[in-house]
């Protein structure tokens, strides 16, 4: 393999190589450093004259004199079963001081798009013993779930409460976890780790970290690695994987940095042009293939930059994931765990999981006048900070009350409470009853005889 | 279509970054097909500079490197018409999805081609002419029982007219001749058509039929005539999809193209499994029948979903020249601009507004403009109307895609973050939304639905304007402060918003609501209205009439198949109930 020492520009994570050999579009490249040290990178952009390479590490020690080797491969992530329970890099190699991973084989890292056509479609209800997710937002096996947060909420127990609480109800299959985190500090990564070994759910997953002090660059293909990993257990070994990616704002960060060095027309905010390619490129492969046996459901977790849901980042992912669990300040400073607003939470897929087939009959429309009363609760919030409560008329204060209610009792649970989902729903209907049985417009008249309180109660008296 | 001359030229790669690429040494015609490196890529030219030509290429690129060759097919982006079509799923270049697993996988590799119709399969043809008619581009030649709609065979639009020599019949695949020309043209049952092309027509005319979907604000309040253009803007999580689906399924169209452009591969799996289950509430068959489906999701290559949209347009043009009415269904065309501006900023073209690139404008019209009520060439009627959901970010219609597409479009459904947000479906916004086709509808409404309907129609539109603007000094004031008239104009305001405007689309009854049974419940809420009304000026009470107990049981009606005894009944206990009221003041 020819070394070629004809470095022209280094600039940020660039490295610029002259009169090379046709080299591939995406090929895997070495560069050897002065004191025998070898950093990895990409080639971005080739051509006979120039060849563009993009180093997953920082560039410190790079020079005019280092060696440029192209490895004949695109990036291929080697893959085995024995790596469950194993901690790994952001670039792959282990650091837990485990011996090497024997590779069972090696995959293409990019990942081929799933075809709409051989796709299953998702329908089976994850139970994660939360309510304001089980009962208004629910997941189902195969979904890409992001929880959007904010810097300072605890949107990390709520994806380890989903991590520790997830079942499929009445199934015994076998699943892992692979946990990819992206520039988050050393501390949340021990927190993730210390919960996992706690709960014993470290035999079962696979560890991906890229700490705040490892090189950005490398971020880009962290999350590729996890899902290469992913998809080797889901499709090839059977299992049902989570996929917990964090913190996704980090990664487009990285994107946008390799962007601006590349001097390319920056998008909204600075972010390249193809973010909603590149984004869509890492959430599209969660779901699940007809005939086989595994899955993949990807929770992605991104803190959206000063709270704000239109920016680039939450935006994007939004428009390709399948609903959203939105984590609220306000709630938090309430004092409520965890803090999930339902308003604009949403689950595009909860109309598959739910229902008699899956859940309970009443699931969805108990859902529909859950989300109904809240939001006119919650609107009247608003109006009560002008006019007073006693403005209000009778139907409103009690609506006003529901919203108290609702958050109090529906929304607020404990970091250890798995609640079932007749627990979830009978709760709600608890709620509901606080209201006068003609205002429950969403519900039909049997539901309302079978599984209202006040003629549940009638039902059995008369029996 | 004529072979250019420079089929087969051949040159080789310069340079790769991603999905565009340049070649060197090969003469090209712009829009010319190619075939990209050792693997045979398929690749558009989209530049031409000098030596060089720039060329999109709808696969993925890793791997390849400058050096290999680059074939030019001398063929613009075409694709097959023909029998077969129906009950398709195609990707952006119209390759069949199902082919495809079959010969890659379960993921979609590269390389690999297919061709859009199934040579193999025999399809009986019937003809329709014999020897010695004279034809014409776009006369009906024969036609093939596909599914249960009829597939015609036309003489293809760029043919010259002549007469008949030959016809058959019987059982042919689709590169059999069929029909022979006195000047030497062989007919098959398939065409290829150029996607940037539009099909030539005689006329276009001006759309004065409602396309029916069965949404009640839809076709009640803001209708899209057939052959008209809306756009259906809207933040994500506000019910885009879920419209434009309902829209595929129940829209009284006889075919429909439904294309997935960018979007999510779950929810076009959703579509794949669904559709083929439902039933055409017309035919009884299922939907599947007559409906095309283009899936590229938001992973397949960036390239192949810039060219899905012009996949989808011509293919829904093939089907209207046949005479039929075509609902075309683009989700998302904001994906659709986003490929534009990906591939433009590629090129290190001059950047328009937001990155996107100046000819935005110009693509996005020139789209639109392909839909219409039309007098084909064979002297029929038909229709494509176009339906396309824009995607602004954060929800932000000032961005340039949405504006862009409201200079063109006649009808705007505004989709809104807040009222998905408290479950209002469909969360379109009454008072944003608008179809500039209601004036050359309402003779339409006033024969087939009741000279009534625009009156009430009106009305309606009127308590909902009231209504906002009443909110707002309740925002202020609370509303026992209002007058008492008004405090019954918030109450009927609320009624046609939860009986009327909301529909449940997962609701096996409530997700069609065909005209007349909008007309009968708009017309129970206005004979509320007019009894609230009469009451309160004899004395009666807001808070009396707010508490009429048979009204809360009209929201029943939405999920009642056979409703009209039970809204009889109801109309007879308000009536009831308010001379009660009356009497008792």
């Amino acid at each position: 393999m020819k070394e070629y020492r004809t470095i022209t520009k280094i600039a940020g994570p660039l490295v610029f190589v002259e009169k090379t050999e046709p080299a591939m579009y995406n090929e895997l490249v070495n560069i050897a450093l002065y004191d025998g040290t070898i950093k990895r990178g990409q080639v971005l952009d080739t051509s006979d004259e120039l060849v563009v390479i993009q180093v997953f590490e920082t560039t410190a020690g790079i020079g005019r004199d280092s060696g440029v080797r192209f490895l004949g491969e695109t990036i291929k992530m080697p893959v085995g079963r024995e790596m469950l329970g194993r901690i790994l890099s952001g670039g792959g190699k282990p650091i837990d001081g485990g011996p090497d991973i024997v590779p069972e084989k090696r995959l293409d890292i990019t990942g081929a798009a799933i075809n709409p056509y051989a796709r299953a479609s998702p329908e089976e209800f994850i139970q994660t013993g939360i309510s304001t997710i089980d009962g208004t937002n629910t997941l189902v096996r195969g979904q890409k779930l992001p929880i959007f947060s904010g810097a300072g909420l605890p949107h990390n127990n709520i994806a380890l409460q989903i991590a520790r609480q997830s079942k499929v109800l009445g199934s015994q299959e076998e699943f892992a976890v692979v946990f990819a985190a992206m520039g988050i500090t050393k501390e949340e990564a021990n927190h993730f780790m210390d919960d996992f070994e706690r709960t014993g759910a470290l035999e079962r997953a696979v560890v991906f970290l890229n700490l705040a002090d490892d090189p950005a660059v490398e971020r880009i293909i962290t999350p590729r690695l996890a899902l290469t990993t992913a998809e080797y257990l889901a499709f090839e070994l059977g299992m049902h994987v989570l996929v917990i990616l964090t913190d996704m704002t980090n990664y487009c960060e990285a994107l946008r940095q390799i962007g601006a060095a590349r001097e390319e027309v920056p998008g909204r905010r600075g972010y390249p042009g193809y973010m909603y390619t590149d984004l869509a490129g890492i959430y599209e492969r969660a779901g699940i293939i007809k005939g086989k046996k595994g899955s993949i459901t990807q929770f992605p977790i991104l803190t959206m930059p000063g709270d704000d849901i239109t920016h680039p980042i939450p935006d994007l992912t939004g428009y390709i994931t399948e609903g959203q669990i939105v984590v609220s300040r306000e709630l938090h400073r309430k004092g409520i765990y965890p803090p999930i607003n339902v308003l604009p939470s949403l689950s595009r897929l909860m109309n598959l999981g739910i229902g008699e087939k899956h859940t309970r009959e009443d699931h969805k429309k108990v859902s529909d006048q859950l989300y109904a009363a809240y939001a006119e609760g919650n609107d009247l919030r608003g109006l009560v900070a002008i006019v007073g409560k006693d403005a209000l008329s009778e139907r409103d204060r009690m609506f006003l009350e529901f919203a108290d209610l609702f958050e109090d009792q529906f929304v607020r649970q404990g970091y250890e409470e798995d609640r079932s989902i007749t627990d979830t729903l009978d709760l709600g209907w608890k709620l509901l009853s606080s209201l006068p049985v003609e205002q429950l417009v969403r519900i039909d008249r049997e539901l309302i005889q079978k599984y209202h309180p006040q003629f549940r109660g009638a039902a059995k008296a008369a029996e | 279509m004529k072979e250019n001359q420079k089929k087969g030229d051949k040159g080789v790669l310069k340079r790769i970054a991603g999905p565009v690429v340049a070649a060197v040494g090969v003469d090209a015609h712009m829009y010319d097909v190619v075939r990209v490196g050792h693997e045979e890529l398929m690749g558009e030219v989209i530049k031409i500079q000098g030596e060089e030509i720039i060329i999109q290429v709808y696969e993925d690129t890793s791997g390849i490197r400058p050096g290999e060759p680059v074939e030019n097919t001398g063929l613009s982006l075409a694709v097959e018409l023909g029998p077969g079509l129906l009950t398709s799923i195609y990707d952006g270049i119209q390759r069949p999805l199902a082919v495809l697993v079959e010969k890659m996988g379960d993921f979609i590799e590269r390389g690999v081609s297919a061709p859009g119709l199934d040579h193999a399969k025999k399809w009986n043809f019937e003809p329709l002419v014999k020897e010695g008619d004279a034809v014409k581009p776009g006369s009906i030649i024969g036609q093939v029982q596909e599914t249960n709609i009829v597939h015609k065979i036309l003489v293809p639009p760029n043919a010259e007219p002549a007469t008949v020599r030959t016809i058959k019949s019987g059982s042919f695949t689709v590169d059999d001749v069929v029909c022979t020309l006195d000047n030497g043209t062989e007919l098959t049952m398939m065409q290829k058509w150029p996607v940037r092309v539009p099909r030539p027509v005689a006329e276009k005319m001006n759309p004065d039929i409602p396309l029916i979907t069965g949404q009640r604000i839809l076709d009640g309040l803001f209708p899209i005539a057939k052959g008209g253009t809306a756009a259906i803007p809207g933040p994500f999580g506000s019910g885009k999809t879920v419209t434009q689906q309902q829209l595929a399924k129940w829209s009284d169209a006889e075919i429909v193209v439904y294309i997935g452009c960018g979007e999510r591969g779950n929810e076009m799996t959703e579509v794949l499994t669904e559709f083929p289950e439902l039933e055409d509430p017309k035919t009884g068959k299922p939907l599947m029948e007559r409906t095309v489906l283009i899936a590229n999701t938001s992973n397949m290559p960036v390239a192949a979903r810039e060219a899905s949209v012009y996949t989808g347009i011509t293919i829904a043009e093939y089907f209207r020249d046949m005479g039929y009415d075509v609902s075309l269904m683009a989700d998302s065309t904001s994906r659709w601009a986003e490929a534009m501006r990906e591939i433009s900023s590629r090129l290190e073209e001059m950047p328009g507004e937001e990155g996107y690139p100046a000819y935005l404008a110009a693509r996005l019209s020139e789209f639109y403009e392909r839909a219409g009520l039309v007098e084909t060439l064979n002297g029929s009627s038909g229709s494509v109307s176009v339906i396309g959901a824009v995607s602004p970010p954060g929800g932000d219609f000032s961005e340039p895609v949405t504006q862009n597409t409201l200079r063109i479009v006649k009808v705007f459904w505004a989709l809104d973050a807040k009222l998905s947000q408290r479950r209002h479906f469909p969360a379109i916004n009454w008072l944003d939304s608008y179809s500039l086709y209601l004036e050359s509808l309402n003779d339409w409404y006033d024969r087939e639905v009741s000279p009534e309907w625009n009156v009430l129609r009106s009305w309606a539109m009127e308590v909902l304007q009231k209504e906002a603007e009443l909110q707002e000094i309740v925002q202020l004031v609370g509303s026992d402060a209002l007058p008492e008239t008004e405090q019954l104009t918030i109450e009927i305001a609320r009624m046609i918003r939860e009986i009327f405007l909301q529909q449940n689309a997962y609701d096996a009854v409530d997700t069609f609501c065909d005209m007349s049974k909008q007309y009968d419940m708009m017309k129970a809420i206005k004979a509320f209205s007019d009894l609230a009304y009469t009451a309160q000026a004899a004395g009666v009470t807001p808070q009396q009439i707010i508490g009429v107990k048979a009204k809360n049981d009209l929201p029943q009606i939405k999920f009642i198949k056979d409703y009209k005894p039970e809204l009889d009944r109801i109309k007879g206990e308000m009536e009831k109930e308010f001379n009660a009221m009356r009497s008792s003041v």
